[in-house]
């Protein structure tokens, strides 16, 4: 999601599952939809059927979805950068680049300090030290008022689009060839479907998943293809788009919530450590628009964050305590992540962990570290439906988990909980759809809803600050905690919450009354900086209205036959199915292709077959960009502050590459590498190198399974019982391998034995001259549930992330394979 | 097709009898037909975990046998699989044929032929194949008729097990279990005129995309069969793990019904004197020399399997 939202606004799919059926072109690509997300696939099966499209996969891997697919072109794992780099330069350089949309909707024009350069794989300002960046080059030049300058032209030296040209330029295609290890012919074959997608009358989507974000460079990949999809006039248009397929059926709702270390529901951000002013809080979070009368929707922050406290401490929170911004938690660090949690904890700073809805032990990176981390604490909380890995990383398990119970001082508490299927509730889809659904069946003996556990475990800490005092109470005496039942919020009361409602009556500037006093709010235009309104997830306002629950909705009428289904269920923002829709039409207001159009202009006001995602009444003459979330109101081809490691994408080389040096800088050793990863010591020591472990590994899940739950059900057991790896026929004939013989797959930090799959679906590569083999590693079973018992698969994997998201590289390492 | 309770007027034909089905009911019975679109198969097995929830089976888990396939084969609670088969094209492309293995639902079904127990497997008048389990009486000869290798005795009963084409599902107006979990529509359900027509839509389509060979794998050997396949590539059906090329009912088949089958029902009693009718009025049937050879193809093919059986338990019990 980080290299979405600073080149598009918000962090989350672009269009929806059921568009992607008007798409000519289908590009699976960091994803294999068909394996992780066979439901949603249809959709895909119809855009070959219906409408004509062509699916290419591009993956190193021969996949599911390559099965159907009508081109397949095999990558080296984590170079995607490098393919799609190319492909900008091509489209570039071959004029297929839609010009009309790009001057218009894109930053390309705008003029970038003179300060700002490249060189030897670095942007300027890095800091070798500390691993990072000082971001001031990476700015536009501005007048006295603040706005950017520009040339619409595109020919100024320093405008985005020149400085863009320049950078990818060096993506040649045999350079892109040599990188990725693709055929050249198949490269030029990809690239040229793509092209044909800048016609304003043909759309490209693309569809990924773990395999662009489960990289060291994950969100600088997503910014590639979302450069792309900007240059081809692909974004806002039906079949067009970004699309983020998340692995987890509400990872998006997760990630709408906040329940990130550095988030607050609604994609507001806790405060950092030295943000002790409330007003500047505010102040450098309600971004003012850089190109004149822009919308800049963030300007307006104040209110989601004000409806927040209101929501959170009731009457508590008033304008003479800053809305009680000074009982929030301040950020010491960037991130609080998992690979940042379990290095403290292994060095015994932490005492205590509550382990909700997560298998750690098996999920998280480097096993090894995982197991000496937990078995640090003084107590794990366990909070699962299921016996896990985790709640069992003490008992010894023989070669599959060996331990020694007498060195493991851990307590572990396990609460059984309620599963989906046992408790009402919405669900937030990768479409951003909140979909309402209903308990099917009793939860089994004592397992409790998770909400419910947490209600008693706030209520109890309440009680005990409240009986024997202790530091800082306020926050937890003063959380306002309205439930009906207050041990057991029930989802419809919380549903309802994050919709929010009026605290007092809300006037309009007109002073007639738009919302009454305890009702619910209609849409998050609503909310107020003033304490009248309380929103507990600003984005999810118009979810649970006067009219109730908008989640329950099960209209599919479709009357455009677009697939918009504006009636089932609710999506957010506002109900709008596809983001920044304004862009599907010309900057007059007209829709570019009348098969593609979503909104238009009416004379009076936006219409369509889709809630408009801008001002309803903005005239095309007030030329006001489409990426209404932006500063500029335009799609940042130029990341200007929110990308770690640089603007513009830049190919380096997993942690663990299969080849020498990072063949884009070959003399810059800084530039290997993310120049801007975090890498704690002990995880350094533990990467290995090529020599000993050649092989580059690649790690993802199989359509009978879903990650370590299904191991626990018979049927998805029978249906792939055993752990087995992918090894391509060359490098299992060098090894003397064949299939159903047991191997053992070895990294620097440990190995796992399986069950040999002998295949033609992974080809040997060539890589800047050398050969490269790759090893496929589904990352199900482990030793508990239904299955045969096995090592867990992040007993390979490398502790390092992506330097934006800190997302573990599961998918980019190198191991070894032996013949048992 | 038509939602409506079994009864043994829908019966039109019965294993080991010669006393006539009904034959009177002819008012717009038209016979079913599942439609498996290869092309569109993305393997994910949904269709085999519906086909064992609807039927309540629960197989063993077994093993990893080197293959995506698991179950790695039919067995009396496995009544589908999918067989995944790697295949380089004329042009060198790799393509990934999966193909859903089960009951093809013959029309002229070996199985019913070769059937000694009367009444144990039945035909009804939509083209489903079914067994009639309590009547089965385990001899196996519904393995030996099957040109698909479809049937499997369970050591448990000693009953023979196959896919129903869910008849009981498609009695009460649905769709069998498989055709309504596939998420890609790989797998249609309809009259067979209707599913030919929209396989013929496929195969067109398929020819639009470079697919010369597409087509339909409906086999005229066995009267045709009321689960076809769309195939990319109809000339080689033996790529999509051994499909063969042109099924027909063992010749041996009706050489049992000539000599072994009035003694085998002599055995089992009362029917005896049906069998016996039978051999007077049909007689044993020469074999032809194109006879032979299909019986010799068969045997071969039977060997074929049965010595990968013999290796793969070899090879798991090594490993073991």
């Amino acid at each position: 999601m980080a290299g979405l939202a600073p080149t598009f606004g918000r962090g989350a799919m672009t269009n929806h599952w059921v568009d992607i059926r008007n798409a000519d072109l289908i590009i699976g690509m960091g994803g294999n939809p068909a394996e992780a997300h066979p439901v949603g696939f249809r959709w895909v099966m119809e855009a070959k059927e219906h409408n004509d499209a062509r699916l290419v996969v591009v993956d190193p891997r021969f996949t599911r979805t390559a099965a159907v697919a009508d081109f397949f072109a095999e990558i080296r794992t984590g170079t995607d950068i490098a393919f799609l780099g190319g492909l900008i330069s091509y489209l570039i350089e071959n004029d297929h680049i839609h010009h009309e949309y790009v001057r218009a909707y894109t930053d390309a024009s705008l003029i970038v300090r003179e300060e700002f350069g490249f060189e030897d794989g670095l942007f300027t300002g890095y800091d070798a030290e500390n691993g990072e960046y000082e971001m001031g080059s990476w700015q536009y030049e501005y007048d006295e008022e603040g706005h950017a300058l520009r040339d619409d032209t595109l020919q100024h030296p320093r405008c985005v689009f020149q400085l863009m040209r320049e950078h990818f330029s060096r993506y040649s295609l045999d350079v892109v060839s040599s990188v990725c290890g693709t055929p050249r012919d198949k490269i030029q074959r990809v690239w040229d479907m793509a092209a044909e997608t800048a016609r304003p009358e043909k759309t490209m989507t693309f569809l990924y998943a773990l395999g662009w974000t489960q990289h060291s460079i994950g969100s600088q990949i997503i910014r590639t293809a979302a450069i792309v999809q900007l240059l081809l006039g692909n974004m806002g248009m039906r079949g067009g788009g970004v699309n983020a397929l998340r692995g987890h059926s509400n990872i998006q709702g997760l990630t709408d919530l906040g329940l990130l270390s550095d988030q607050l529901p609604g994609y507001l951000t806790l405060a950092d450590n030295d943000e002790q002013e409330y007003e500047q809080f505010i102040l450098d979070r309600a971004r003012p628009p850089l190109v004149p009368d822009e919308v800049s929707y963030w300007r307006h922050y104040e209110r989601f964050h004000v409806s927040l406290m209101k929501a959170w401490f009731g009457d508590a929170a008033t304008a003479e305590n800053d809305w009680c911004y000074h009982w929030l938690p301040k950020m010491g660090e960037d991130l609080y992540d998992i690979l940042h949690t379990f290095e403290r904890m292994s060095h015994g700073e932490i005492n205590g962990y509550f382990c909700q809805g997560f298998n750690a032990l098996a999920a998280f990176p480097h096993k090894a570290k995982v197991t000496a981390s937990l078995s640090r604490l003084k107590y794990l909380v366990v909070i699962d439906p299921l016996s896990t890995e985790t709640a069992e990383f003490w008992r010894n398990q023989g070669e599959y988990h060996d331990v020694n119970p007498e060195e493991i001082g851990t307590e572990v508490f396990r609460l059984p909980t309620t599963s989906f299927a046992e408790e009402d509730g919405s669900i937030v889809n990768s479409s951003r759809w909140l979909q309402w659904f209903w308990q099917a069946a009793p939860p089994p003996g004592e397992a409790r809803p998770d909400a419910a556990i947490l209600a008693g475990l706030f209520l109890r800490l309440q009680r005990l600050y409240r009986e024997e005092g202790g530091a800082f109470p306020d926050p937890i005496l003063n959380l306002h905690w309205p439930y009906r039942r207050p041990d057991d919020p029930s989802p419809h009361e919380l549903a309802r919450e994050y919709n929010g409602w009026a605290l007092e009556d809300v006037v309009d500037p007109e002073r007639n009354i738009t919302v009454r006093a305890g009702e619910q709010l209609e849409d998050f235009g609503m909310l107020r900086a003033d304490g009248s309104t309380a929103c507990g997830c600003w984005v999810f306002a118009g979810c649970w209205t006067e009219q109730g629950n908008q989640m329950a909705r099960r209209d599919n009428s479709d009357p455009y036959g677009t697939g918009q289904t504006l009636g089932w269920a609710w999506a957010w923002p506002a109900n709008r199915r596809i983001l920044y829709n304004r862009a599907s039409a010309r900057p007059d207001g007209t829709p570019w292709a009348e098969h593609k159009a979503v909104v238009w202009w009416d004379g009076q006001r936006w219409v369509g077959n889709d809630v408009p995602d801008f001002p309803e009444d903005s005239t095309p003459g007030a030329n006001q960009g489409p990426f209404v979330m932006n500063q500029t109101g335009r799609g940042q081809l130029f990341a200007r502050d929110r990308m770690n490691e640089g603007p513009f994408p830049e190919h380096y080389e997993p942690f663990e590459t299969p080849i020498a040096n990072n063949p884009m800088h070959p003399n810059s050793p800084l530039a290997k590498n993310n120049p801007a990863a975090r890498v704690f010591e002990q995880d350094r020591e533990n990467f290995g190198s090529f020599e000993e472990f050649p092989h580059a590994a690649t790690s993802y899940r199989l359509t009978e399974h879903f990650h370590y739950w299904t191991m626990h059900n018979r049927l998805n057991a029978i249906a792939q019982p055993e752990k087995f790896v992918e090894i391509g026929e060359t490098l299992a004939q060098e090894l003397g391998i064949v299939k159903g013989d047991r191997v053992r797959v070895s990294s620097k930090r440990g190995h796992i034995d399986a069950v040999a799959v002998v295949t033609k679906r992974i080809r040997p590569l060539q890589v800047a001259g050398q050969t490269v083999h790759q090893v496929g590693i589904p990352l199900h079973w482990g030793f508990m549930g239904e299955t045969k018992k096995a090592h867990l698969t992040n007993t390979l994997t490398p502790s390092v992330g992506d330097a934006n998201t800190q997302t573990p590289e599961y998918k980019s390492f190198l191991v070894r394979v032996d013949k048992l | 097709m038509r939602g409506e309770q079994i009864n043994s007027q829908n019966i039109i034909a019965r294993s080991a009898t010669s006393v006539p089905s009904p034959q009177e009911r002819d008012g717009g019975i038209d016979t079913v037909t599942k439609l498996i679109d290869v092309s569109r198969c993305i393997g994910c097995k949904a269709c085999q975990v519906a086909c064992s929830e609807w039927n309540d089976l629960r197989d063993e888990v077994g093993e990893c046998v080197g293959e995506y396939d698991n179950p790695a084969d039919l067995s009396p609670n496995t009544w589908q699989v999918m067989r995944f088969n790697e295949y380089e094209n004329e042009q060198g492309n790799l393509e990934w044929l999966i193909r859903k293995d089960n009951c093809m639902h013959c029309a002229e079904p070996g199985c019913r032929e070769a059937c000694p127990a009367p009444g144990a497997i039945v035909q009804y008048a939509n083209g489903i194949v079914d067994f009639n389990s309590e009547l089965c009486i385990g001899c196996g000869y519904c393995v030996a008729g099957c040109p698909f290798d479809v049937p499997r005795i369970s050591k448990k009963d000693g009953k023979s097990y196959k896919c129903t084409l869910c008849s009981d599902r498609v009695f009460n107006g649905l769709e069998p279990a498989c055709v309504k979990s596939c998420p890609t529509g790989s797998i249609m359900f309809g009259t067979k005129k209707d599913m030919l027509d929209l396989a013929e839509t496929r195969t067109d389509f398929l020819k639009s995309r470079g697919f010369d060979s597409a087509g339909i794998y409906d086999p005229s050997g066995v009267g045709g069969t009321h689960v076809i396949y769309v195939l990319q590539h109809a000339d080689k059906p033996e790529i999509y793990n051994d499909l063969p090329r042109d099924p027909r009912i063992s010749p041996m088949v009706d050489a049992w019904k000539g000599v072994t089958k009035p003694l085998m029902s002599a055995a089992i009693g009362l029917a005896a004197l049906t069998g016996f009718f039978h051999y007077v009025t049909a007689g044993p049937k020469e074999l032809s020399e194109e006879d032979i050879e299909a019986v010799r193809a068969d045997e071969a093919r039977e060997a074929e399997r049965k010595a990968e059986r013999e290796a793969s338990e070899r090879n798991r019990e090594e490993r073991s």
